[in-house]
């Protein structure tokens, strides 16, 4: 398993990366940690004809928070986030999630921003950002675009990006009172969830986000729902979510752990409230 | 920007154990592949090339990566850590190494190489690990020999007695000038 030839494009600018995507178009694409990408050219399901690395980009390794938002850059690795001091403040459910999103091995090379891009139906970070209605920063050599994360999403590893658009960033809108909690389900710790769910609960009302099941991670939101009242709601949104069988999980499998393994997250979340 | 062409082999150079070396990369090679048939550094083992089973773990930049997720062009310049550069002598083991010995913690050996270096990194960062954050960092290796007990059993005393000799070392005072 080896990669089909390419070009490498070493970086030396925000405007090199994407002066390549627009002159390349559909023949290029951006490498960062390379955790899921590498792994697609290994198996050749990817055959880009130029990779252009943005890893030696010191202006998208930034990390900050402003104006409510925690801005994520394309060059912030995943264990550099779960090292960050101030997550569990601003961001309680990744700091829950992300500790699920594979191995330390590949939390030390794998990005964020690589993640969303990715777009792995069953991954913790594209669940997250629609959890918790974050968004995506796009770029092109002439413009930029904010896209919402449910509108980024739009089918299994497929997303609103257009072929010249990188991912310069994702933001996160700073948690306030609310509580958070974050559960999945898997064949072993730090594989693809069969299902995994985020909820995020307010004194109005709760936002259960399920990934694993559908094409795209989805939430939903419910009013402060109890007893079998919650489980209708529950069963409601276990089949739209229109479960299907695979090798690791049939769809009534799947469909019951958005039941209980939901349940139990949105429990917890009521209970984690400030 | 330098681009690489597809059909040329280009000079990559870094910093392996320590020592400089270099050789040349299509831009698709893979690190893993460097370190074994460039270099010959045979050490670093070659699982399932997609990421999976840990084998050819290795340190780029105090980072642990997985070689075979990681394109030799890519690491120019980078310092490299691999399994051969544990030992701090020919004939003598790390603390991690004899452990590893003592407790039977392989047996066909091929995982081996990533888990050290896997373990060497977090006991690095982690002097003083529990039994869960030893299994979370394992999770990131297949091992098909040893059912992993005696590897968390080796890897929780080569961490007592790597913090007992940092302690001994504290401890120890100045020689008179």
């Amino acid at each position: 398993m080896k990669p089909a030839p390419f070009d490498f494009v070493r970086a030396d600018s925000r405007a090199e990366a994407l002066s390549v995507l627009k002159a390349e178009g559909t023949d290029a694409r951006i490498i960062a940690g390379g955790q899921s990408f590498m792994a697609m050219l290994n198996m050749r399901l990817a055959r880009p004809k130029v990779l252009v690395d943005i890893m030696r980009l010191a202006d998208l390794a930034t990390l900050s928070e402003a104006k409510g938002d925690v801005l994520v850059g394309a060059g912030i690795r995943q264990a550099r986030l779960l090292a960050w001091d101030d997550l569990s403040r601003t961001l309680p459910l990744i700091a829950k999630a992300l500790p699920y999103t594979g191995h330390v091995q590949t939390r030390a090379r794998g990005t964020v921003c690589g993640s969303i891009a990715h777009a792995d139906p069953s991954a913790e970070l594209p669940l997250c950002l629609v959890a918790l209605k974050g968004h995506v920063h796009l770029a092109t050599a002439k413009a930029k675009r904010k896209v919402a994360a449910a509108d980024f999403f739009t089918g299994m590893m497929a997303t609103a990006k257009a072929d010249d658009e990188m991912i310069e960033a994702v933001s996160f809108p700073v948690a306030g009172r609310e509580g958070t909690a974050f559960r999945e389900i898997a064949r072993r710790h730090g594989d693809f969830a069969i299902v995994a769910c985020g909820a995020v609960a307010t004194d109005t009302g709760i936002r259960l986000a399920v990934g694993g099941v559908a094409d795209v991670p989805t939430a939903r939101d419910f009013p402060l729902l109890e007893g079998s009242a919650l489980d209708d709601a529950l069963n409601s949104f276990a089949y739209e979510l229109d479960a299907r069988d695979d090798v690791h999980a049939s769809a009534r499998y799947r469909r019951e752990l958005v039941r209980r393994i939901g349940r139990a997250t949105i429990e917890e979340a009521l209970t984690c409230r400030a | 920007m330098p681009r690489l062409s597809a059909d040329q082999r280009h000079t990559v150079a870094f910093t392996l154990n320590g020592l400089p070396v270099d050789g040349v990369a299509e831009p698709r090679m893979l690190l893993s592949d460097f370190l074994r048939q460039t270099l010959g550094a045979t050490g670093t083992h070659v699982g399932c090339e997609h990421g999976v089973c840990g084998a050819c773990t290795v340190e780029v930049d105090g980072m642990l990566a997985r070689s075979c997720l990681t394109l030799a062009v890519q690491v120019d310049g980078a310092s490299i850590r691999t399994v051969e550069g544990l030992a701090p002598a020919p004939d003598r083991l790390s603390v991690l190494q004899a452990a590893f010995r003592r407790h039977h913690a392989l047996q066909c050996g091929f995982c081996t190489a990533g888990i050290l270096m896997s373990l060497d990194a977090f006991l690095k960062a982690n002097p003083e690990p529990d039994e869960a954050q030893v299994r979370d960092l394992l999770s990131g290796h297949l091992c098909r020999c040893t059912g992993y007990t005696p590897i968390v059993r080796a890897a929780l005393e080569a961490a007592a007695e790597l913090s007992a000799q940092d302690t001994a070392a504290c401890q120890e005072e100045p020689a008179h000038a």
